[in-house]
């Protein structure tokens, strides 16, 4: 439980060296380097940009050969790939593929080469179905589209506006022109967008027959052939099967192309981790023939670090404590249980300056919320059981990843005992199979008590371990106050809190009220009753007399310790929040109820079993997800705004050290 | 069959109906931004999808109490008891809570989703602070599912 101690590093060395120092810091991943340093006379920037994006551009032009290579020759991929993690790859591999890259830039070259190829036919065969959709209208047309006529006509061949006849279209020409004659109208095909119109007249006519047509809408064919309509379309279809006999050898030269697949994504994560690299030398601070890092290691790596560098070149490394006026970025060590509860603490904030890490006390709250909301000891072991096969079986996914998974494992362990607890087995289970199909009810006694039989006893026991969850937030806030030997913080904010509060509940407890709340009655002795009371008023008055204790005016500082009395009211609204406690848990044991007892409406007979299992697997699967999601988010809320709104404020960064970071392998160092 | 068997029924209708259309407008507001969000990238697919479903726990607040209601009345074992109409209101009231807040708050704490898909899209690392704003919406559903239960058991049949 511990934010671990970083140091702030400095390096200075030779200029010819660099690119060679920050591949070994980079290969190491263990120091971040500072790229905001303000350039002086001396110290200048280079500009690295050009190199960077021309390793950029590389990245880009591999990963768009390799989503080619996955669109043609898909690879088989399990549904659990994503917790399969990145392939290990030796670095003599590594090499070997960086000594031959030009093969390999070929290759990426050629793959998306064939992929333009591929698209161009594709665009070809489009091409032609639009022009076979468009000649449709002509196929009954049998003479070739770009005949002009014989000796002695013209033949004009067009479109007209829709739903004409032979006798409108030269009753139309004759309008125009009564003086026109020997000219011939044949209608091809009419459909809801054109007439399709084969015209045959005299040669000295057809001209003015034409701007007749063209005055009623008349346009030319846009074809242009010697082929008939049909012989035309015929040459369309044949194209496109040359078009598609193309695309398949293309798509054959892809898949020799994808056996070397793993080759090109080692030469993508090699070409990302040079753009890293120059990205970082473009921030840092060079003078005519040294440059400078700074940035941060974790202190146990100090040694490591300042060793392996002064072994491998002639320059100069310090390390010195992280200055005063400096955050320096976060780093958090937990024993392997309490760390599976570091990415509900990332996802809140990192501490800040000077917190303590709230991992370990947190995770065991966590798990503890959780088990108590979903509560049913079917779910937990089949929870607990899902991330423990999936762990084993995929030792190498992401580490985020397996630190959830082994976070609800626990979660999952402790749903089991809670719903021994309460006596819950998929809600009433055992009770409605045995009663449906048994005749013979078996009950199974809750070891504890159930809390639908009795929800006044475990509302009191909800609101009871959110009071523990409240204080152990409040002492974690007493702990920090020890630490920084704040002691007047201690008693002011922490101890008068707890004096006030647990006077209160003690005073609370004799009462009628919290008899009939509870069923339960104590009765205190005068002295613990004078007890109570003196807490109270003794919490009450240091919290006046202290909470404004910043402030020089006694009349502020009264009235702000007043107001800060009234945070009572957050205390109460607090602890009712921990009623959820009790509705979550009701809510999986009675939604568990309604599906056993769907189940079960048919009765005890073959198909009455059959929908038994059916309403089970459907129901049980529906109740489980939408109940565990509803743990997950609320446990969260109860850390985040009840635990941590008494202590922890976050607001860290996270320390992000300068390495390898590659996308498609891990690179195995030689040792 | 008596009136008050009837206003339990009623009652017992009434959560499960109002909280499910409030969780129906929620989950269905939710659900809309989280096609937007998909289409646009499909890795975030099951952070919405959390988020859509955060607005959908009213309706089944609501039918847990309308269960509890009903097998109180005796409805589901078959032999419904013969309830007073005081009774039979008393059992309505009690419904009342989880079906008006599931109702509104079902609506509001949509909207609050689609907010937080929002912050989704722009800043996915903030997961777990985008989940909290939902959350504190549930609060009050939660506070009247509580009062709800609790009134619904303890009236006396």
């Amino acid at each position: 439980m511990a934010v671990l101690a970083m140091k702030k590093i400095n390096i200075c060395a030779m200029k010819k060296d660099r690119k060679a120092v920050l591949e070994k810091l980079q290969a190491m991943g263990a120091v971040e380097i500072n790229t905001s340093g303000e350039e002086d006379e001396i110290f200048k920037k280079i500009n690295t940009t050009s190199q960077r994006s021309k390793y950029e551009k590389r990245v880009q032009n591999t990963d768009a050969a390799l989503e080619i290579l996955q669109q043609y020759v898909p690879e088989k991929t399990s549904l659990f790939s994503a917790l399969e993690g990145k392939k290990e790859v030796e670095e003599e591999k590594l090499q070997e593929i960086i000594a031959s890259r030009g093969k390999y830039n070929l290759m990426v070259k050629n793959i998306q080469e064939l992929n333009k190829e591929i698209a161009n036919c594709k665009a070809g065969i489009n091409k032609c179905e639009v022009a076979i959709e468009g000649l449709k209208p002509w196929l009954n047309m049998d003479i070739p589209i770009n005949t002009t006529g014989t000796k002695n006509t013209d033949v004009i061949i067009g479109t007209m506006g829709p739903g004409l006849t032979e006798d409108i279209i030269s009753q139309m020409v004759l309008n125009r022109q009564p003086e026109l004659s020997g000219f011939d109208v044949t209608v091809i095909s009419t459909d809801k967008d054109q007439t399709c119109i084969f015209v045959i007249c005299m040669k000295q006519t057809s001209a003015k027959l034409e701007e007749a047509l063209r005055a009623e809408g008349f346009t030319r064919i846009s074809y242009f052939s010697k082929r008939t309509p049909e012989g035309k379309v015929e040459k369309y279809k044949k194209d496109i099967k040359e078009y598609e006999e193309r695309i398949e050898k293309l798509k054959t030269r892809l898949s020799e192309l994808a056996e070397d697949r793993d080759n090109i994504r080692l030469l993508s994560d090699y070409y990302r981790i040079r753009a890293d690299k120059y990205e970082v030398l473009g921030g840092l601070l060079q003078s005519r023939s040294t440059f400078v890092i700074t940035g941060y290691i974790l202190q146990r790596d100090e040694e490591e670090i300042v060793n392996e560098l002064n072994d491998e070149f002639s320059l100069m490394v310090e390390t010195e404590d992280i200055p005063e006026d400096e955050t320096a970025p976060v780093k958090l060590e937990n024993p392997k249980v309490f760390a599976s509860a570091e990415g509900v603490l990332e996802s809140f904030g990192l501490p800040g300056r000077g917190e303590m890490d709230p991992t370990t006390p947190m995770s065991i709250f966590y798990i503890f919320l959780f088990g108590l909301m979903l509560s049913d000891a079917a779910y937990g072991l089949i929870i607990f059981l899902a991330c423990f096969i999936i762990l084993k079986k995929f030792p190498k996914m992401s580490d985020g990843m397996a630190k959830s998974l082994r976070l609800f494992m626990y979660c999952g362990l402790s749903t089991l005992i809670w719903g021994i607890l309460f006596g819950g087995y998929f809600g009433d289970l055992i009770t409605v199979v045995s009663k449906t199909f048994f005749h013979h009810e078996i009950v199974i006694k809750p070891l504890w008590f159930a809390p639908l039989d009795n929800p006044m006893k475990m509302l009191v026991f909800s609101l009871l371990f959110g009071l523990i969850h409240l204080f152990g937030g409040l002492a974690l806030k007493g702990y920090m106050c020890i630490k920084k030997k704040d002691f007047v913080g201690l008693i002011s904010d922490v101890v008068s809190w707890f004096m006030l509060i647990t006077g209160l509940v003690m005073m609370l407890m004799p009462t009628e009220l919290f008899a009939s709340i509870a069923q339960m009655s104590f009765q205190f002795s005068p002295a613990v009753k004078t007890l109570s009371y003196v807490l109270a008023a003794g919490g009450a008055l240091i919290i006046v007399v202290m909470s404004g204790r910043d402030k020089k005016n006694p009349a502020l500082r009264f009235a702000l310790g007043l107001y800060d009395i009234y945070n009572l009211t957050g205390w109460l609204s607090d602890l009712l929040s921990y009623s959820r406690l009790l509705a979550l848990g009701l809510a999986t044991g009675v939604i568990a109820q309604v599906v056993n007892q769907m189940g079960s409406m048919v009765g005890d007979s073959v198909f009455g079993v059959i929908v038994f299992i059916l309403v089970f697997m459907i129901g049980h699967t529906f109740n489980l997800a939408i109940n565990m999601l509803g743990a997950y988010v609320h446990t969260c809320r109860l850390q985040y705004v009840e635990f941590f709104g008494k202590f922890y404020e976050g607001g860290g960064i996270p320390f992000n050290p300068f390495k390898e970071n590659t996308k498609y392998v891990d690179i195995k160092e030689e040792k | 069959m008596t009136m008050g068997t009837v206003l339990a029924l009623t009652g017992a209708a009434l959560a499960v109906i109002l909280a499910g259309m409030g969780s129906a407008y929620g989950v269905g507001v939710a659900g809309q931004a989280a096609s937007g969000v998909v289409s646009e990238d499909p890795s975030k697919f099951a952070k919405v999808l959390i988020m859509q479903l955060l607005p959908g726990t009213q309706g089944i607040y609501g039918l847990l109490v309308g269960f509890i209601a009903l097998s109180k009345i005796g409805l589901l074992s078959g032999n419904p008891a013969e309830l007073s109409t005081q009774t039979g209101l008393m059992i309505l009231a009690a419904c009342l809570p989880i079906a008006i807040v599931g109702l509104v708050s079902g609506r509001h704490q949509g909207k609050t989703a689609v907010s937080a898909i929002g912050i989704i899209v722009k800043k996915p690392d903030q997961f777990g602070k985008a989940m909290l704003f939902p959350a504190m919406v549930e609060t009050y559903a939660i506070l009247a599912l509580l009062v709800s239960i609790l009134a619904v058991n303890g009236v006396p049949v």
